[in-house]
Parts: structure tokens; C-alpha cells; sequence
């Protein structure tokens, strides 16, 4: 039986239907293991769409047989396949490193829970990325969002209840916000899948309710994808979850409500609203641009290593809005070829972090000083990935800011004040990774030297096969970029 | 061949790693021997380039238009011909300086080393201006370790500074170069006669050739200079080959490349808003000396020094006339010989002396007469006088100027000429004549390696005065075709 027709049902339901069996492997490292497997899976489901997909094909879905409006669609373009990868990778790895990271900070005992719900977030999130259905996305946006607030809290760290409460709250107004947008277009077509609406809202005679549902929908997700000044509960959430999960969830969980953000705009509202290009640009770009700023500021003087790279985060999410807000093919390609190398600087950084952890309970910078000295490695792989995140030539970042800064050369009149922006805040992370750099190898250490003791072998290898594929990606980038492009054109194919 | 020996420096790294576990000899031996290779290996590419030939080497496109390829032509060669050459002498001079002065961390310093020898070989044989980017950047963070060698709180802070001024002018004005150009010109390949002409014009042109002089902060015109000085808290070998050899001539070079390669030397010419890079290297050039005039200490002098002699290549470059192109050319080879010398002579009187200040080296000459007399070669190259060095680029840079009928230029090299002598005769008249003070430390010459190494390039400095032929020869080929 040929089962790649199957595919886009299969990378939902597979880790959705394991998650309550993971509850049943009680005996210690089972969970972890069936969790992982599933994980591993699924990213060989999304890597298989990718090629093909890379290739020229798309998958489209029915489910059950029900052909769309009446039935629910799925569908995997390229755009869809890159998010994909990015979120099926960032869990198979996290969860393959996760292992004595979580031994330490969940009890026995609820680490079956703890990997069902880390299964539960994952098909919530590739469940959103399928979807070609308006109220489906709500209703996987909810499942991950659910799952992932127990994720973040499930920690030792008593100060994520209060962080977790904030990001519920944000996440429940964004999540709302979405719907009543959803309910407005319903309201004047008919239909929640997103083709359907994109062909009939030329039909509507009162476009007014629509112009409020396409306001409800972009600033719901906005604050889903910690846009800035959206992204008050992101640096908390990021820093007092437990490690591992600040992987996962760093390196794909806004980025997937970006991608709906980008598609819902191009797919549905683009094609139909005149002057809606104008509106999302001058709506997003000041955003974007400020986020940027500021973030990097901020990070420069942020002194908890776990919170800087998460406010170093909003920054990265800026890059991807400033390229989405050019509206040009060279801007798309830049935006989705950042959210595939952000995934890996960022990743790459925060499995460092967790490798860190193992001698550092305290993750404040003034205490990590002299840490080369006790963990050589994971401080070599931190430098590499952070060197990645400034956009050094060489490494992956580089690519995605050499085709922002590019696509920002043909903005006209603004080109220069957004490459200017660009660059500063490219210094602005050489700063605060130097800084952390500095720390690590330069500084004294706070304790006497112990001799070198590093993280689990499996824990700093997948950190340095993230880190290697960093510097890979950076010479070889053309997987990803043969994704970003295909995106671009696809999503651009719906523009007016 | 380019690929060896793009990738014999990274093999020497990985041997030193290995050795330095087992033996310090084996470490030494590893490293003097891959010198010699590289220098093999990078000289043999010499009889192609004089015979017209360009050896390429490409490993395909990362983005469209953006490939990493190496292409050797004879200003490429001549660089990565001197560093390779010079890093043998100085291997021999670090292995007596570093045991001399038991300093730690010895198998880091030589690998760094060999790393920063990489990336240099790889700025020389770019062939496009975002290659040339991706090792600069290499070359910054392989010899950050080496500046912040000795790890004390005043030499972070320092190795910080030089970190931060190559690193922000890279990204924030060379890379916005480069993309503008991209943008222009639809490519950044070096081609002879430059891409540039009739892209760009009007101010466009001075302010793009702005973004590259000042985001090439390797080059140290002012004032972008300051990390120059800072870098001197590194041991003397890397002050020697790297401070005044590799880095600062991966400066110069990239900016005459991109002169003569991107812009193209005619098409400049005939734009008269390049003209300002003239007045800014000349201010460099005098403020620089005056600036060395005040110093105290020997290697801030001569950091000075160098940000001056600097100038003088991007002077030369700016003049754009053809005799001048190979004066910036030869004063790259000349002023090598000559401060490699003066650094190697300074890093001996601290081994030897521990002396580190100008008023502290009354009457030394009678204790390291060897050293010393080394050292006053250097000075007389960096002076100008003949036999050295230093009197043969500088004749082609007058005579370039001449050619071009810049009356500033003139003016600015027989003024710094002056200038240079008054900072350095006092130093040598001190050295040789004057008396040492009572109650100082009994010392003789420097390790017997250290010396050699002084001697050798003393020696190539005076020997470039009468064997300067096959340079003029090979960069002949770089002005072919321009007016003149």
C-alpha cells in the first residue's frame, strides 16, 4: 500500500494518537523512548513531504472521504513542508537529548505525563501546519497551547506558575481573538477552509465585518507569535520552563502562529481586500522594526542567560516579520529561510543552555564564568551557534540576513533606514553574544576551577550535530532555500 | 594547489592539538614544519602566476551570484607568498619567545596561529569580494584568542576593543558595501578593470568607497585605527607577523584589491568624489607619526608606526596611477620586512630585558648588539634610506604620485618622512650612544632562536633593496591595461 498520499493525516494523527498511549509506559525510560520514536517519525513523515515537495508536488488531503468546504482538508504546500521540518526536527531532537535533562527536573513518576503532553504540543503544532481550515487551526492551536502551558509549568521552577499564568492569559486572547475573526468571515462567506474563503469573499458586497476579521485575526495570531509589543509572556515563559522544552518551544512554537499569520494574510486577504498589502506593511513593518530595536537592547543588558536569548527571540521574530512585511518575493524567501535558521541558531543555543545546566543550577551570566574551563565543548558549540545567531559569513544566519538585507535594498525610499536598522541590531547581538562568549571563556570563575565535566554524551552530541548543521546550512543552504522560494512564489501566487 | 594550501594551515592546527598533548618539541616541530610546507606548497604557485596563468578553484554557489571560489592573481599571490614566507621565520622566533618567557597555553596559541594563517591564505586568494568577507571574519576570531593571550582583566578589555572595532565596521559598513555592490552591479567577482564603471556614479561613488575603507577597519585609517594599538597587549609573535604582517596586510589588501578589482583604477580617477580617500590617508599618515612622536612605549610606537605605513599603501592605492599600484603592491612586501624586524627586535629586549619603555633603553646597544643592529635596519627601512626596503616602495609611490600630479601625496611622504626620522633616530641614537644607567639589570642578547629570526629579516629587509626585480615584475601584471 503507497502510503505518501496518507502523509499530511499521518503526521497529525501519529503523535496524537501515541500521546495517551505514552501514559501506559510507566517503567522508568520507556516513556521517553515510545515518545522519541514517535517524534523520530514524524520528522521522517515531514522530511519525506519536503523532497517531495521540494520537487514540485503538494499534498492535498480529504478527511474521511469528505470532500472540502464539507469535509475537513488538509494540505502541505512548500511553505507548509519547511514549518513542518523545522517543528518535527526541533522535536525528534529535543526529545532525543531530553533525557537525563528531564531525569532531573521531573519526577519519575509524572515523566509519562510530561512526554504525553510534549506529543500532545507536537500535534497541536503540526496539526495547525496541515490544516486548510480556518476552525481546525483554532482547534490544534488550542490542543498545543493547552499542552504546552503543562509543558512550561511542569518545571521544578516554582516562578514559571506565575509566568505560565500570563502566557495562558495572552494565549487565550490571541487564541480568541483569531476566533472571532474566523466567526466574522464565516459570518459573511459561509466557509472555514481558507480556499474556499479566499475565492468567495470577492463575493461579498459589505466588506466591512471582513476588514474587523482580518484586524481580530493578524493581531490574535501577532500575539501568539510574540510579535512585538505582543511578547510580554515569551522571555518569562522561556526562562522558567524546564530546558528542554525551552528547546522545543523556542525553536518552532511562534514560529508556527507566524506561519499561519503569513498565510491567513496572503492566502485569504490579500487577494481580496484592495489596499490590504498597504495595510499589513505599514501595520507590521513599524512593529517588526521596533521589536527589533528594542529586543536588542535589551538583551544587551539582560543578566540571566535563559531570559537574554529569549528576548533575543522577539528580536529574531522582528527579522521574520520585517522580511513577511516587504511583500515581495525576495522578503518572503528571507522571512521563511530565517524561521528555518533561527530554529537552528536558537536551538542550537538553548540545548547548550540545558548542557550547561547540568553544573550550573543558577543560569544568571555573573555565575557562569570560567565555564569553558569546566564544559569546552558545549561552550565551543554555544560560540558556534551564536556566532550563527549575529549572522556571521559562514554560518547559517548569515544567509537569511544576506536575503533580508537584500530584499531590503528594494524597498526605495526606506531601503536605507531598514538596512540601517538591520545592521545595528546585528551589533546589538554581537554585544550581547559576546558578552555571554566573554563570560564563558574569559572570566574568573565564581567557585574554583572543577575539573572538566560535561554534559550526557547524547545531550552535547545532538547540541553539536545542531551546531554543525549551523555552519552546514550556512555553506550549503540550498534545501532550505529551494523550500523558502517555492513559499514565496506560492504564497505571492495569491496576491492581487 | 590552492586547495593544499587552503587546507595544510587547518591540517597543521589539528596536528599541533595533537602534538600538544604528547611533547612540546613534537608541538614546535609540527608547526615549523608546516610553515615550511605551506611556504612550499603557496611558492610553487609562483612560476604559473608569472607565466600569466590565474589558478582557480571553486566550491559553487551558496545563494545566487554568492560563491565561495578562490582565483590566484599576482597581488593575491604576492600576499599570501609573504605571509606564508614570514611565518616560517617567526615560527622559529615564537618557539624561542614563548619558552623564553614561559608562557602558558602555548598549544592554543600555536593553533590559533595556524588558523589565522588559514584565513589569511584565503583573503589572499579570493576570488569575489564576498569570499574575501567570509575570511576576514575568520581572521578576526582566530586571532582574538591570540590578543587575549595572556587572559588578565587589562588584556580582555583591550582584545575586547579589537574584537569590537574589526568586527562592527565589518558588519556595519563593509558587509553594507558589499550588498550595495551586489545590488549595482550584479556581481562581486574581482575582475580586472573593476565592475563598478557605469553602475554607480556621482557621490555615490566616494560614499561607497567610504563604506569599504572605513568597514575595512583592518586597514586602520583613522578613525577606525584605534584597535591597532589596543592589539599590541598580545604576545610579540603576534604582535610581529599578525599585527604587522597578516592582519593589517589583509587590510591594505582587501582595499587595493577592491580599488583596482571592483572599482577599477580609471573609472575611480575620473570620479572626482573618490578624491577624499587621498586626504584621509595623508591625515592618517601625519597624524599617525605625531601621535608616534609622543609614545613612551616601544610597542605602542610602533603600532603607531604601522597605522602610518598603513596609509601609505592606501595612499598609494588612492593615487590610482599605475607606478603606484605596484608601490602599494611593494610597500605591502617592504614595510613587512622592516616592522616584522622592528617587532621581533622589541619582543627580544622584553625577553632578554624585560624593557618595555623608550628611556629604558639607554646604551642596550652594547648589551644586544645583534638585536639592535636589526633593529636600526628596520628603522632606517621604515625611514626610507637607503639600502633597505622601505627607500624602493617609496620611490615607486613618488613617482606614481608624480605620474598623478598629487602635490598633497608629495607633500605627505616627504613630511612623514621627517616625521618617521624624528621618532626613530632618538630611539637608535639612545641604543648606541648614549650611557646606560647605573644598577640595571646584567643581561645579554635575547635566546639564540629569537636572534636568528631578528638577523633573517633584517637581512631580507636589506637584500629587497637589491633583489626587488621578480616583485616589480609579478605586479606589473596587476596595472596591465591601465592608463597611464
Amino acid at each position: 500500500m503507497d502510503l505518501t498520499p496518507h502523509l499530511p493525516a499521518l503526521q497529525v494523527i501519529v503523535p496524537m494518537l501515541a500521546a495517551p498511549l505514552i501514559l501506559l509506559l510507566q517503567p522508568r525510560g520507556l516513556a521517553w523512548a515510545g515518545a522519541t520514536l514517535v517524534a523520530i517519525f514524524s520528522f521522517f513523515i515531514a522530511l519525506t513531504m519536503a523532497v517531495a515537495v521540494s520537487k514540485g508536488a503538494h499534498f492535498g488531503y480529504d478527511m474521511g472521504g469528505w470532500t472540502a468546504p464539507y469535509g475537513i482538508e488538509l494540505y502541505v504546500g512548500a511553505f507548509g513542508a519547511l514549518v513542518l521540518v523545522i517543528v518535527t526536527g526541533a522535536a525528534a531532537l529535543s526529545l532525543l537529548a531530553a533525557r537525563a535533562s528531564i531525569d532531573s527536573q521531573i519526577e519519575l513518576e509524572r515523566q509519562p505525563l510530561f512526554y504525553s503532553a510534549w506529543l500532545l504540543v507536537l500535534a497541536g503544532l503540526v496539526g495547525i501546519v496541515v490544516s486548510a481550515d480556518a476552525f481546525n487551526i483554532f482547534v490544534f492551536m488550542e490542543i498545543s497551547s493547552l499542552a504546552s502551558y503543562v509543558l512550561i509549568a511542569g518545571g521544578p521552577d516554582r516562578r514559571a506558575l506565575p509566568s505560565v499564568f500570563k502566557y495562558l492569559i495572552m494565549g487565550t486572547i490571541g487564541a480568541t481573538f483569531y476566533l472571532i475573526g474566523v466567526g466574522m468571515v464565516y459570518m459573511m462567506t459561509g466557509t472555514l477552509n481558507l480556499a474556499d474563503m479566499e475565492s468567495r469573499i470577492g463575493g461579498v458586497t459589505d466588506i466591512n465585518p471582513i476588514l474587523v476579521a482580518a484586524g481580530f485575526i493578524t493581531i490574535g495570531l501577532a500575539l501568539k507569535a510574540a510579535v512585538f509589543p505582543l511578547h510580554v509572556w515569551l522571555p518569562n515563559a522561556y526562562t522558567h520552563a524546564p530546558h528542554m522544552i525551552t528547546v522545543f518551544l523556542a525553536a518552532c512554537a511562534t514560529k508556527v502562529a507566524i506561519y499561519v499569520l503569513i498565510r491567513f494574510d496572503f492566502v485569504v486577504f490579500q487577494a481580496n481586500l484592495s489596499g490590504h498589502q498597504l495595510q499589513f506593511s505599514l501595520f507590521l513593518m513599524p512593529l517588526a522594526l521596533l521589536g527589533i530595536m528594542v529586543a536588542s537592547a535589551v538583551a544587551m543588558f539582560e543578566g540571566n542567560l535563559k531570559r537574554l536569548l529569549g528576548t533575543s527571540s522577539v528580536a529574531q521574530i522582528g527579522y521574520i516579520m520585517l522580511g513577511a512585511s516587504f511583500v515581495t518575493e525576495a522578503g518572503l524567501i528571507a522571512s521563511a529561510a530565517h524561521l528555518f535558521n533561527h530554529a537552528l541558531a536558537k536551538g542550537g543555543l538553548f540545548l547548550a543552555v540545558a548542557c550547561l545546566a547540568y553544573q550550573y543550577k543558577d543560569l544568571r551570566l555573573a555565575q557562569l564564568a570560567g565555564a569553558a574551563k569546566t564544559m569546552p565543548y558545549t561552550a565551543a558549540a554555544m560560540v558556534v551557534c551564536g556566532l550563527s545567531l549575529i549572522g556571521v559569513p559562514g554560518t547559517a544566519g548569515f544567509i537569511s540576513k544576506w536575503l533580508l538585507l537584500s530584499a531590503a535594498m528594494d524597498e526605495g525610499r526606506f531601503a536605507w533606514l531598514l538596512v540601517a536598522v538591520i545592521l545595528i541590531s546585528s551589533l546589538m547581538a554581537l554585544v550581547y553574544v559576546w558578552r555571554i562568549v566573554e563570560t564563558l571563556y574569559f572570566k574568573q570563575a565564581v567557585a574554583e576551577a572543577q575539573s572538566p565535566k560535561e554534559a550526557p554524551g547524547v545531550l552535547l552530541l545532538v547540541t553539536w550535530v545542531v551546531a554543525l548543521a549551523n555552519i552546514g546550512f550556512g555553506l550549503f543552504p540550498q534545501f532550505p532555500l529551494s523550500l523558502s522560494s517555492a513559499a514565496a512564489k506560492l504564497l505571492l501566487g495569491h496576491v492581487l | 594547489m590552492i586547495l593544499v594550501a587552503l587546507v595544510l594551515p587547518l591540517v597543521i592546527a589539528a596536528g599541533i592539538v595533537l602534538a600538544g598533548r604528547f611533547s612540546d618539541n613534537l608541538r614546535e616541530s609540527v608547526t615549523l614544519v608546516g610553515a615550511c610546507a605551506l611556504a612550499w606548497v603557496v611558492w610553487g604557485l609562483l612560476p604559473e602566476i608569472y607565466a600569466g596563468q590565474r589558478p582557480e578553484l571553486s566550491f559553487g554557489e551558496i545563494l545566487p551570484g554568492l560563491s565561495v571560489a578562490f582565483r590566484v592573481e599576482p597581488l593575491g599571490m604576492l600576499f599570501a607568498a609573504l605571509a606564508s614566507g614570514l611565518w616560517i621565520i617567526n615560527s622559529v622566533y615564537s618557539i624561542g619567545y614563548m619558552r623564553g618567557n614561559k608562557e602558558k597555553k602555548q598549544t592554543r596559541f600555536y593553533t590559533c596561529f595556524a588558523l589565522a594563517l588559514a584565513a589569511t591564505i584565503g583573503v589572499a586568494f579570493a576570488s569575489n569580494l564576498f569570499t574575501l568577507f567570509l575570511f576576514y571574519e575568520l581572521l578576526t576570531l582566530s586571532t582574538y584568542p591570540l590578543v587575549s593571550h595572556k587572559g588578565d582583566e587589562a588584556t580582555v578589555k583591550s582584545a575586547r576593543v579589537y574584537l569590537g572595532i574589526l568586527l562592527c565596521t565589518s558588519i556595519g559598513l563593509f558587509l553594507p558595501a558589499i550588498i550595495w555592490t551586489y545590488h549595482v552591479a550584479g556581481s562581486l567577482e574581482f575582475t580586472p578593470g573593476g565592475i563598478l564603471e557605469g553602475k554607480i556614479g556621482g557621490a555615490d561613488v566616494g560614499l561607497l568607497l567610504a563604506l569599504f575603507v572605513f568597514g575595512v577597519g583592518k586597514a586602520a585609517v583613522m578613525p577606525v585605527h584605534r584597535w591597532l594599538p589596543a592589539a599590541m597587549v598580545a604576545p610579540t609573535p603576534v604582535s610581529a607577523l599578525l599585527h604587522a604582517v597578516a592582519v593589517v596586510k589583509a587590510g591594505v589588501f582587501t582595499i587595493t584589491k577592491v580599488i583596482v578589482y571592483i572599482f577599477g583604477v580609471d573609472f575611480l580617477f575620473s570620479t572626482p568624489s573618490s578624491t577624499w580617500l587621498v586626504y584621509a590617508a595623508c591625515f592618517t599618515i601625519i597624524a599617525a607619526s605625531l601621535v608616534a612622536l609622543r609614545q613612551q612605549n616601544l610597542k605602542r610606537l610602533l603600532a603607531y608606526s604601522t597605522v602610518a605605513q598603513l596609509s601609505y599603501v592606501v595612499l598609494a592605492a588612492a593615487v590610482l596611477k599605475p607606478l603606484a599600484e605596484i608601490g602599494a603592491a611593494i610597500h605591502m612586501v617592504a614595510h613587512a620586512f622592516g616592522k616584522i624586524t622592528l617587532f621581533f627586535a622589541a619582543g627580544a629586549i622584553y625577553t632578554a630585558a624585560k624593557k618595555t619603555e623608550l628611556h629604558q633603553l639607554r646604551g642596550i646597544g652594547r648589551r644586544m648588539p645583534w638585536t639592535m643592529t636589526a633593529f636600526t635596519i628596520g628603522a632606517l627601512s621604515m625611514i626610507g634610506v637607503p639600502p633597505t626596503a622601505g627607500f624602493v616602495s617609496k620611490w615607486y609611490i613618488l613617482a606614481g604620485s608624480f605620474q598623478a600630479e598629487n602635490l598633497l601625496a608629495i607633500f605627505t611622504i616627504i613630511a612623514s618622512t621627517v616625521l618617521n626620522a624624528a621618532y626613530f633616530l632618538p630611539i637608535i641614537f639612545m641604543a648606541w650612544f648614549e650611557r646606560e644607567p647605573e644598577g640595571g639589570k646584567n643581561h645579554g642578547e635575547a635566546p639564540p632562536l629569537v636572534v636568528l629570526a631578528v638577523v633573517a629579516t633584517a637581512l631580507l629587509t636589506l637584500g629587497f633593496f637589491f633583489f626587488n626585480g621578480s616583485v616589480i615584475e609579478l605586479e606589473k601584471q596587476l596595472v596591465q591595461g591601465m592608463a597611464q
